[in-house]
């Protein structure tokens, strides 16, 4: 297990040092450089020019320019943005790479288990019309064009029944005197829904452990005093309104994403439980007398899972840009709409920075499901 | 199927024309049986429809243009309709899908549209699987430090979110149509693609007759071309039909975002509804947003359609369940 993972940590590395050496070469690949946007630019001061031109090395030699560019993405130095000007690249990326993490994981979260889920119930009850039209409704979501997909959402929700806000981070009137940031804000919720997470892995573990788990209503009864003593806290700590403002942002995107995120995992599922079913040790299983519920949750799920996992791997760059699509629609400020609007106003050193970090927020996921597989699987771990 | 659709070289018979004669016959005859095959499946059917509908606008829009439609009302992109009192104008009968806030005919936006979108599709797909099947065979017969750097860069490159590497790159080069086209067939040549081609091709490097070429002294070049990439074409058309619906979506999103040079297309029509400020009026101003948004939804799905019904014939283990 120790040998895979170190090796895993390894191919990542590799993986990141051929990402960062291909950025180059699309840096390279521009007529002109940088410090040519400076030039054509008269509210930008020279020294600003000349900084640049140092800071990437853009007089040097082209091996030269290699290493420094290596160096500069080692320590986090991606120069300055050009249309946020006093602020660095890093400093606008990490303002903005939480809002797009909290998105991107929330919706796979939500569609991984949503889709598990109701691919499971599928392909358990096989035929009747809810089957016919899930699958259908499947496919449609499945090839949906997600730009129009997600205007759907916005004209249907906010602007025909008006349950949510139309799109942005927050509301400027809720939070003209408020007395903390957003930013603060919107750290704190990260960290209040990371708590709950951990604390519900944490008492899964002890009632596993003390084989409590069966008892279906002990779960339930964890996570809703965790959510609960979650929202009292929020209730009495004075800015739960602005908390909820932000809420009420993330509602639609985060809907969006999922709904067409999900679809696939729900798809595959199906396909892949309608297969294990048919293997020889459920026919044992329900010979021994189990209970159906076990037979299909604990020996055909359990087995079924490990193809969904695989596509799912391979499918999270393409949910990274699911993210960036949802975002630039819903002009939710997080690393999309960052690239995005990066580069229609020209922001070179801000899109590639973007772009570093959404292919780093990619890498590491990939990195992440790929070590969960491992875990799910006994046959790579042993061996 | 006879995978390659030929005769073992061996069984021939005499004389070259007789040679080629038997050849065609095998191959009418099996693309018979592939077509039998496919055709049983519903959906593989349905998506050939859907093709061929978009095929006939396609043809449709230069003959319209050259005989019904007058280019100072109907043009695409310079069109004008003068007849109407404001834009965007509802359906009627001079303007079958109404004109959008420029005073252009939307059936002519998007039947124009159907061409560049074939024409994008067919050049990443063959760009793609031309690249794709050349890198899985060399990987799979060489084997070794090939293989290892070719699957790496697949890695890296399955990796990488496509949309946004491609806002950069518009940004970075400035793409037109042809060049994206270009761009998408690189990186699904090298990526993906590359990995289940290589897969299959493996499982071919180990059949007898490579080792009886081998031994009856044919090169790394003659074996490949001529041994292992026949083999690999089923294989190959299945994942060009994947490569097109991948390719007209992203095409579609970049357009939408308005970051390409194009003349027209289905994503620049719902770009042009969105910029004007139309898109919250809803069902009010519906032929803006559904016709170019299903046109879109419609071919990526029925390529995927077809591929779905391919892989059924193609693939072995999905074949007659």
């Amino acid at each position: 297990m120790a040998g895979y993972l170190l090796r895993r940590l390894l191919q990542v590395l590799v993986t990141l040092f051929l990402f960062v050496t291909l950025s180059f070469f699309l840096i390279q690949a521009q007529p002109g450089d940088y410090s040519s946007f400076y030039s054509l630019n008269p509210k930008l001061p020279p020294e600003v020019q000349s900084r640049v031109r140092a800071q990437f090395g853009l007089d040097r030699p082209l091996g030269e320019q290699y290493l420094l560019h290596l160096k500069n993405f080692a320590t986090g130095n991606f120069g300055v943005s050009f249309s946020h000007y006093p602020q660095s690249v890093l400093e606008v990326i990490l303002e903005r790479l939480p809002r797009t993490a909290a998105l991107f994981l929330t919706a796979t979260v939500v569609s991984f288990y949503a889709g598990f889920f109701l691919g499971k119930m599928l392909a358990w009850r096989r035929g009747g019309w809810v089957e016919y039209s899930a699958t259908i409704s499947g496919v449609a979501l499945f090839t949906v064009f997600t730009p129009w997909f997600a205007l759907m959402m916005i004209w249907l929700f906010a602007f025909k029944l008006g349950w949510f806000p139309l799109g942005k981070f927050l509301d400027p009137l809720v939070w003209r005197n408020a007395p903390v940031s957003a930013n603060q804000v919107f750290g704190y919720m990260l960290f209040t829904g990371a708590a709950i997470a951990v604390i519900l892995f944490l008492a899964m573990l002890l009632l596993a452990q003390l084989g409590l788990r069966r008892r279906g209503w002990l779960p339930a009864a964890v996570a809703i005093i965790c959510v609960a003593s979650a929202v009292i806290a929020w209730a009495g700590s004075g800015v739960g309104y602005l908390a909820l403002d932000i809420l009420k942002h993330m509602v639609l995107p985060i809907a969006t994403l999922t709904l067409i995120s999900f679809a696939g995992t729900m798809l595959l599922t199906r396909n892949s439980m309608l297969e294990t079913l048919r293997e020889d040790y459920i026919t044992a299983a329900r010979a021994k007398g189990l209970p159906e519920k076990v037979v299909r949750d604990r020996h055909a799920a359990r087995n079924a899972l490990l193809p969904v996992v695989t596509s799912l791997v391979f499918s999270l760059a393409f949910a990274v840009d699911g993210g960036v699509i949802t975002e630039s629609v819903f002009s939710w400020p997080g690393m999309g709409l960052t690239l995005l609007d990066a580069v229609l106003s020209e922001d070179l050193p801000l899109a590639m920075g973007a772009l570093v970090f959404v292919g780093l927020l990619a890498l590491v996921a990939h990195a992440v499901a790929d070590v969960l597989y491992v875990y799910l699987d006994p046959r790579i771990r042993y061996q | 199927m006879n995978h390659d659709g030929r005769p073992p070289e061996g069984f021939a018979p005499a004389g070259r024309t007789s040679l080629w004669a038997a050849r065609v016959r095998l191959a009418l005859r099996s693309s018979r049986e592939t077509w039998r095959a496919f055709a049983a499946n519903p959906i593989g059917v349905v998506g050939v429809a859907i093709i061929l509908i978009f095929g006939l606008m396609a043809v449709a829009h230069p003959l319209l243009m050259a005989t019904l439609w007058d280019p100072t009302t109907y043009d695409p992109v310079t069109g004008f309709g003068f007849d109407e009192i404001s834009h965007p104008a509802p359906p009627s009968w001079r303007h079958l899908l109404g004109t959008d806030p420029l005073g252009r005919d939307i059936l002519s936006q998007l039947t124009a549209s159907t061409t560049s979108a074939f024409v994008l599709g067919l050049v990443a797909a063959l760009v793609t699987v031309g690249i794709a099947t050349m890198v899985g065979a060399l990987a799979a017969y060489y084997g070794g430090v090939v293989d290892a750097f070719f699957m790496r860069l697949a890695d890296l490159i399955i990796i990488l979110p496509t949309i946004s590497l491609l806002i950069v790159l518009t940004a970075l080069l400035g793409l037109n149509l042809f060049q994206l086209a270009l761009v998408l067939g690189v990186l699904g040549g090298f990526g993906g693609t590359a990995v289940v081609i290589k897969s299959q091709a493996l499982s071919i490097k180990v059949k007898p007759y490579i080792e009886a070429a081998q031994l009856a002294g044919g090169g790394p070049w003659h074996i490949i071309l001529v041994h292992i990439v026949p083999n690999l074409l089923p294989l190959s058309l299945l994942y060009m039909m994947f490569t097109v619906t991948g390719a007209i979506f992203s095409e579609a999103v970049l357009s939408f975002f308005g970051i390409l040079h194009i003349r027209m297309s289905w994503g620049i029509m719902i770009h042009t509804a969105s910029t004007g400020g139309y898109l919250l009026g809803g069902a009010s101003y519906w032929w803006l947003i559904v016709p170019a948004g299903a046109a879109i939804t419609l071919l990526c799905s029925s390529f995927y359609l077809v591929g779905r019904a391919l892989d059924e014939v193609v693939n072995p283990r999905l074949r007659g369940r």
